[in-house]
């Protein structure tokens, strides 16, 4: 423990999360899964957007960009395609990143771009205290689904394959182990990562929906997760009801700013008589 | 002294790198210039007009007002802004034919056909063109209008953007002739 | 002679971006801001910068901001639809006082409007488009060459006082060629913002109550501190107090205010003595110049006043000009906007007349002469 603590910014503690919420585990997966790696803290940069999750660099002693709501993968795209050697973590939650932030998602999946993003689903707007969002079941109540949630769902991990990333995984906050393995096998993917970090909001998902305590929904986590390794060898009616955990996919592939830093050698190769100050501009088109 | 040049034909036809070349011709002879441009849908075919204002005087206001020369290579710009000439000069095809209600002065060039069967490319027809207005005009010097030409063309077409060019001033220098 | 050339306005931006250092472009093609983009993608990695076409201009002006806090100079360009998406980051940028550049060629809206034809119509988006109160510098070329100038007047702007500044032009301007006589490069003045010295003990937003600028670190660089788009306390963590939020208003504020004598910019002709003034800025002071120059020649005493800078306006110096003018005419390509900023400064010690022209053309000289010549709207 000691080990990851250095990465915390003690004096900022205690977190302005509700008890038994799950995002003090997730954020704990992530700081584990980093002090496993060693990385430095000054090469790290952390960016969210807006929502519960993303209060949680705001404790970490990285260079941390607290954004605008569901722009955190974009504000990070400009991070790291700068300065491609930062490590950039983005902590967002399902609203933010599959609403608001959707767009930002899927063409950051495209590109491939080096940026691990964690997910911490809780199935609803904690913050704003109980909207359903992309990411709440079917059928549950939220204060603007008062008779039960009528839209379907997201499955984000699919759509993050379908979008381009080259790691997807989910793990839940009952699995902190497994979630720590999967952080660090997604941070150490060169390209884009994904882990969905299924956690419980108690005080307004769980309470409308009459889903119990905190550990009540922690438990309900172990009983319909199955990783994926184990439902290979099961019947499809036991896997009824269940989702899948474990690491989902991974297939590196080209990254974006690898391939533009290719570019620019190439094209600094071809211009290498340039002595500096301002180029001969290029012929406009129209 | 502030003279203006609105070029006009259909879309695609190159005109408003005519009118690009005249501009930097124009620079290259240590004159001002602005060149403007009508943008939009047009530009992919349909009427399209590029203009410039030339002077030795610094220009405040950059669009043509009462153009002293008109470039028309079609009937629709013909019509269109021919009717708008006043005291200027109109150089339009000699494919396009005449029209009574426009009385500004008028002269009829081969433009196109010069293109197409002396050069041998109809692609070329705005430097044609250009060649003429600048010979017409005697506004830009020709060796300046040669320059920007080099500037200005894709590479690998700049000797035959250059013959264009000079077949132009010798239209322009056969009209002169016979006006 | 070789420093002489033909360019388009946004070619002409573009190249002053460049001169000023810019090194990072994400952006959204629109037109008419098309060109800007497209010139980047071309000449930013020749030389080691970074060029990125975003899914949107939300997206576009996120990364700048993110690029901005890795040390960038950073850029984006648009016209009014993205202008407008653009809105909430350009407050997320003043209120964490991180340094951009937006370039927003205006076309006629509201909505998709004409996307080809020009407009002064974002004039009150530029100042006020973001929620909450906040500052903004908003520059306006009068013509290709300004272009250059004022963008790389804009970076200046930008880093020396961490603010996001416009560069407002249009589609005549960003599209017309004009020959632009370009300065040798090394005498160009080029600020960069000012960097802490040490890492022991750094606030990154501790500056003077009275509009100081705080020094500000790059991420990367091992200084590990927090940016939130939350009100927050000197040390750059959020604080919900109230007396901190109004002290920092305050101080963003002040910052623009005191840097006004210093930023300010503009060009007048003929206002010495003149009876009838025209004030009108970007592409319609092209026509009012003209329109005061015919008006000379026929003898009434017209001048023209020309903001280079429109936010914050120069308004000790148009003061001081409506003490002794006799009417003023504000001619702009939109319903009426900077008048009403023009009224409030002259506070009635003239006659304020808006001459407005809505129609996705320029003025023409005769329409500003007749409202010279006769008062006539």
């Amino acid at each position: 423990m000691s080990e990851s603590m250095k990465y915390f910014r003690e004096q900022r503690l205690p977190h302005i999360w509700c008890p038994g919420c799950g995002h003090g585990t997730v954020t704990g997966a992530l700081v584990r899964a980093i002090a496993r790696l060693n990385l430095d803290r000054s090469n790290v940069v952390v960016v969210s957007g807006i929502g519960c999750s993303s209060r949680a660099p705001g404790y970490l002693d990285f260079d941390t960009l607290h954004t605008t709501h569901g722009r955190a993968l974009a504000f990070a795209t400009g991070v790291k395609h700068s300065r491609p050697n930062l490590k950039v973590i983005v902590m967002t939650g399902d609203g933010d990143c599959t609403a608001i932030g959707g767009n930002h998602f899927i063409h950051a999946a495209r590109r491939n771009i080096d940026i691990t993003t964690i997910v911490m689903n809780n199935n609803i707007y904690g913050m704003t205290s109980g909207q359903f969002s992309p990411m709440t079941p079917k059928g549950m109540i939220g204060t603007t689904a008062p008779y039960g949630n009528s839209e379907r769902s997201f499955d984000l991990a699919n759509l993050a394959i379908a979008a381009g990333a080259t790691y997807v995984a989910r793990a839940t906050a009952y699995h902190a182990t497994l979630l720590e393995d999967l952080i660090e096998k997604a941070l150490l993917n060169k390209g884009f990562s994904v882990v969905e970090a299924v956690t419980q909001c108690p005080t307004y998902l769980g309470r409308r929906n009459k889903l119990g305590t905190a550990v009540d929904m922690l438990n309900w986590f172990k009983e319909s997760a199955v990783n994926i390794k184990a439902a290979k060898a099961m019947a499809p009616e036991k896997l009824e009801g269940k989702f899948m955990i474990g690491e989902l996919y991974n297939k590196p592939d080209s990254e974006f700013t690898a391939d533009y830093d290719q570019l620019v050698a190439q094209l600094q190769r071809k211009f290498d008589n340039f002595q500096g100050g301002v180029r001969e501009c290029a012929q406009n088109s129209d | 002294m502030r003279t203006e040049f609105r070029l006009s034909g259909s879309g695609g036809q190159g005109l408003l790198l005519a009118g690009i070349v005249l501009a930097e011709g124009a620079i290259l002879d240590n004159k001002n210039a602005v060149q403007t441009q009508s943008y939009g849908p047009e530009a992919r075919g349909g009427a399209s007009k590029a203009e410039v204002v030339i002077s030795e005087d610094d220009i405040d206001y950059p669009k043509a007002t009462d153009p002293d020369y008109l470039l028309a290579l079609t009937t629709e710009a013909y019509t269109s802004y021919g009717k708008l000439m006043g005291k200027g000069l109109i150089i339009v095809d000699a494919s396009v034919e005449p029209d009574p209600q426009i009385k500004a002065r008028t002269v009829r060039i081969p433009i196109l056909d010069t293109a197409a069967t002396v050069i041998g490319k109809k692609v070329v027809a705005n430097i044609v063109a250009l060649g003429v207005l600048a010979g017409i005009s005697g506004v830009v010097s020709q060796s300046k209008l040669e320059t920007a030409v080099k500037n200005r063309v894709p590479q690998g077409t700049e000797d035959l953007n250059l013959s264009a060019l000079r077949k132009g001033f010798e239209l322009a220098a056969a009209a002169k002739a016979t006006a | 002679m070789t420093n002489v050339k033909l360019m388009q306005g946004n070619e002409a931006c573009t190249l002053g971006a460049l001169t000023a250092g810019m090194d990072f472009y994400a952006g959204y093609p629109i037109t008419p801001s098309t060109e800007v983009a497209e010139m980047c993608a071309v000449e930013l990695p020749k030389t080691g910068g970074r060029f990125i076409q975003m899914e949107d201009e939300i997206g576009s002006i996120a990364a700048i901001i993110g690029a901005a806090l890795t040390g960038r100079k950073a850029m984006t360009a648009t016209s009014g639809p993205g202008f407008s998406l653009m809105q909430e980051n350009i407050g997320y940028a003043a209120l964490t006082e991180v340094p951009i550049v937006i370039i927003n060629v205006q076309r006629v809206g509201p909505s998709t409007g004409m996307p080809t034809s020009p407009a002064q119509s974002d004039v009150m988006q530029a100042r006020w488009g973001t929620h909450g109160d906040h500052p903004v510098v908003v520059l306006a070329p009068g013509n290709v060459k300004e272009c250059f100038d004022l963008t790389i007047k804009a970076f200046n702007i930008s880093e020396e006082y961490r603010v996001p500044v416009i560069v407002l032009t249009d589609e005549v301007i960003g599209h017309m060629r004009e020959k632009v006589v370009l300065p040798d490069p090394a005498s160009v003045k080029i600020v960069n913002r000012s960097k802490p010295e040490t890492r022991t003990g750094y606030k990154p937003y501790e500056a003077d109550p009275d509009g100081g600028v705080p020094l500000m670190a790059s991420f990367g660089e091992g200084y590990r501190y927090h940016v939130t788009g939350l009100f927050h306390d000197e040390t750059g963590f959020p604080s919900n107090k109230g007396e901190n939020a109004a002290a920092s208003i305050k101080r963003l504020m002040r910052k623009v205010e005191k840097a006004e004598p210093d930023i300010r910019d503009y060009f007048t002709e003929n206002t010495d003595d003149c009876d009838v003034l025209v004030v009108a800025f970007g592409s319609s002071a092209m026509s009012s110049l003209s329109a005061v120059r015919q008006a000379r020649a026929k003898g009434v005493k017209a001048g023209l006043f020309r903001p280079k800078t429109i936010w914050p306006f120069p308004e000790t110096v148009l003061d001081e000009l409506s003490k002794r003018v006799k009417r003023i005419i504000v001619a702009e390509m939109n319903m009426g906007q900077l008048v009403l900023e023009i009224q409030r400064i002259v506070a009635c010690r003239a006659p304020v007349e808006s001459l407005t022209k809505v129609n996705g053309e320029l003025f023409r000289p005769e329409e500003v002469l007749e409202a010279i010549m006769g008062g006539k709207r």
